[in-house]
């Protein structure tokens, strides 16, 4: 592999500015202190409880996710740009499915192909028609994004359903605060602690028509079992909002209701962490019993707010994801500010040549996959896997898209002889609702292996608190 | 043509259910083939085997969706161990020769071109639909699949089940009308044509209806969309399109889809479910 852009040093010629003190900070920390602060830190994630529990891989359903303690730095004119690049993205993203649920003006203008849109298995036919409270289907949309220079930003995918992993960016910082007081004391570091009240809020103004007075705005889990059930508990408390299970919630008349202690309490908007197969068996799979009978009739008549609105995972498709930069110009008549990593659609005669020669170049993903399953890194796979993979894509090339391999920057993390660089990413969590809103953080991922480029935590991945400077 | 209508559906359980939720599509479509006299629907709970000392089920959420299918939600409050949901009208019907003109809808027709597990395709329904011809155009595309379908799949009730796939149905080569509607939209997508389930009800009178053909008053058929002409039905269960005895309640991309009741029971204890339907389509022209 070539050169990367490390983070803090560049990519040769000094410590670079944001990270300046944070070098003097490395310098005097004993190696001692470091272990114990380690330990401390692990201790802390324990005794909160924060736990990620990963489907399909066995072991310790309650692992922990590794957090490591060098923090990510941003400046504030680059965090400046990424905010404009990721709003902008967000905006377009809600103006594309307001209109494919609509008109699909996007569509007649031959700018994205009807089947993409109509033919793909997120576009949700039962709300085709229905417009959603201020025009938003995706209040929270998660972009990954990976940097390879001191410019350059790629946006990897959207995230228009619920994207998991915002206590992370929460939890990360109260720990760090928590163990290196100083570190905020010398360093002039944005808070992110009020992404909570602006997450209630941005749900609270997308309440529904039929709603009166202040809207009862309630959290639905799938349960305890899922992977994110801590995170789902977390937001609502730190929200002061109900956390609800399917079978908390009923249908009467023209509206949703949840059983309480004081009896039943009408709810207006549902932050829902499942889904849309399972919201509703009255509409989606009759199997379901996650989800609310009856609830996508009173949805679709103005009873109650969904968040995201069922349908919105047509936006965050990796199919659809090669034409956001379109997007942008189609309904902001504007340059996207963050650029697409460029994508080979092997559907394409053409492109899946391409792909097929060069596969020991590319990541190869599935078009609906996540969480980094079923995709093949070609720099570092074995030329057994290599052809394992050719064989799967050969049989059904649709289901895949290839990108070159990027060259993430890394940012220094420890390891076990002391501090390596090792590749990061960023996801960052805006806010759609009345306004457009984005807390001056993220979640940054680290790879932690040498070398490797997956930052998935089901794949060996750990987290980092990231940084934004003051001006 | 003047058609009535009274379709009962009465559900009992094995052990008192706690309360029910149904969606209901039991609204004539609004198109120019079919015009509302009188419709009522009603939804009732009680015991089975007493008459009497039912209580109504509770109205919830109307509207019409994008398909342009009117919307009912329902609650019914426990315990009951019977349900029952009728439905009386009267339609006064046109013969539009199976167009579906002046049906207000925003739904994409490309939407309809997804398969389904019970529509999808398989060898044997290429094979089937490679035997057409599109020299003709898309309508008689449309028609030579329908007559494909007609002549692969023999009417034979009791033969398939609610959840026979499409390839399933034309390998038996025998069933009823959800099979042939099935088969005909996986042909019809197959051909790259946008097909879809309709549900509603038949009239078939002593004279009309041969013995052996699919005369269920309850019945459902195919619509498959053309270019410039828009939804067209085709039913392969009665070798024709949809005439004055048709009326038209829903659409789907399949059968579950497209169902006119679709309900859950609350209580989890309830045990088993027990489903009776009776549809009377009756011709109100002297």
């Amino acid at each position: 592999m070539g050169v990367f852009f490390d983070e803090m040093n560049g990519s040769g010629g000094g410590t670079r500015i944001p990270y300046a003190r944070l070098e003097e900070w490395l310098a005097t920390m004993p190696k001692e202190l470091r272990s114990l602060k380690q330990a401390e830190a692990e201790a802390l994630f324990r005794r909160i409880g924060i736990t990620f529990a990963v489907y399909g891989e066995g072991g310790d359903p309650d692992r922990l996710i590794p957090f490591d303690m060098f923090p990510r730095v941003f400046s504030a004119a680059e965090w400046a740009r990424l905010d404009r690049g990721v709003k902008q993205r967000a905006k377009a993203l809600n103006m594309f499915l307001v209109d494919v649920y609509g008109r699909g003006e996007i569509i007649r203008a031959g700018r994205i192909p009807a089947n993409l849109v109509y033919q793909n298995e997120a576009y949700e036919k039962a709300v085709v028609g229905f417009v959603p409270p201020k025009g938003v289907y995706s209040h929270i949309v998660g972009i990954d994004l990976v940097r390879t220079g001191p410019e350059d930003f790629f946006v990897l995918e959207d995230n228009c359903r619920t994207p998991s992993g915002v206590s992370y960016m929460l939890e990360n910082r109260e720990i760090m605060m928590r163990m290196f007081p100083g570190l905020f004391r010398e360093n002039r570091i944005q808070p992110i602690d009020s992404y909570a009240e602006i997450l209630r809020r941005t749900l609270a103004s997308v309440a529904p028509v039929k709603c009166k007075g202040e809207p009862k705005v309630v959290i639905l889990t799938p349960g305890h079992f899922n992977s994110a059930y801590y995170e789902h508990s977390f937001l609502a408390d730190l929200m002061g909002v109900e956390l609800v299970e399917g079978q908390d919630l009923f249908v009467d008349g023209e509206f949703v209701y949840a059983r309480t202690t004081e009896g039943p309490k009408r709810v207006d908007v549902i932050y829902r962490r499942i889904d849309d197969a399972f919201l509703d068996p009255l509409c989606f799979r009759p199997d379901s019993m996650l989800g609310v009978p009856g609830l996508m009739d009173v949805y679709r008549s103005g009873g109650v707010s969904i968040c995201s609105a069922p349908g919105a995972g047509v936006a965050d498709d990796k199919a659809i994801y090669t034409y956001v930069p379109e997007m942008i110009r189609f309904y902001l008549g504007e340059e996207p500010i963050l650029k697409n990593v460029p994508t080979w659609k092997c559907a394409e005669r053409d492109d899946l040549k391409y792909v097929l020669d060069n596969l020991g170049e590319l990541v190869v993903k599935e078009v609906h996959g996540s969480g980094g399953y079923g995709m093949l890194v070609g720099p570092k796979a074995s030329k057994a896997e290599i052809e394992a993979f050719r064989a799967q894509l050969v049989a059904n090339p649709s289901n895949y898209i290839a990108q070159p391999t990027l060259a993430l920057s890394t940012v220094p993390t420890f390891v076990d002889e002391g501090v390596a660089p090792r590749h990061v990413d960023l996801r960052p969590y805006c806010l759609v609702g009345e306004r457009i809103e984005l807390v001056k953080g993220g979640l940054t991922r680290v790879a932690l292996r040498e070398g490797s480029l997956v930052v998935n935590s089901s794949q060996g991945g750990g987290v980092k608190d990231t940084w934004v400077l003051a001006e | 043509m003047r058609l009535i209508v009274d379709h009962i559906t009465r559900y009992d359980y094995e052990r008192p259910v706690r309360g029910l939720v149904q969606s209901h599509r039991l609204t004539p479509s609004v198109f120019q083939g079919q015009k509302v006299i009188s419709w009522q629907v009603s939804v009732t709970a009680g015991q089975t085997g007493e008459e009497g000392g039912e209580t109504p089920g509770l109205l919830g959420a109307e509207f019409t969706d994008g398909a342009g299918d009117r919307i009912q939600g329902w609650r019914i409050a426990g315990p009951a161990t019977r349900v029952t949901v009728r439905v009386q009208g009267e339609v006064e019907t046109a013969d539009l020769a199976g167009m579906l003109k002046g049906h207000r809808e925003v739904i994409n027709p490309c939407a309809y071109k997804r398969e389904t597990a019970m529509t999808a395709g398989s060898a044997a329904l290429e094979a089937l639909a490679e035997t057409v011809s599109d020299a003709g155009g898309q309508l008689s595309l449309a028609h030579g699949l329908s007559a494909a379908v007609s002549g692969a799949i023999r009417y034979q009730p009791g033969v398939t089940h609610a959840h026979t796939s499409a390839s399933e149905a034309l390998a038996l080569g025998e069933g009823v009308c959800q099979d042939h509607a099935h088969a005909l939209i996986a042909l019809a997508r197959l051909r790259g044509l946008p097909a879809r389930y309709v549900s509603g009800y038949l009239f078939a009178d002593s004279s009309g209806a041969a013995p052996d053909s699919a005369a269920e008053a309850a019945h459902a058929w195919a619509e498959i969309f053309v270019d410039g002409l828009g939804w067209i039905g085709f039913d392969p269960a009665n070798e024709c399109c949809p005439d004055a005895r048709y009326i038209r309640l829903a659409s789907g991309f399949d059968a579950r889809d497209a169902a006119p009741i679709r309900g859950v029971a609350r209580g989890g204890t309830a045990g088993d479910e027990f489903m009776d339907v009776s549809v009377a389509v009756l011709s109100a022209d002297q």
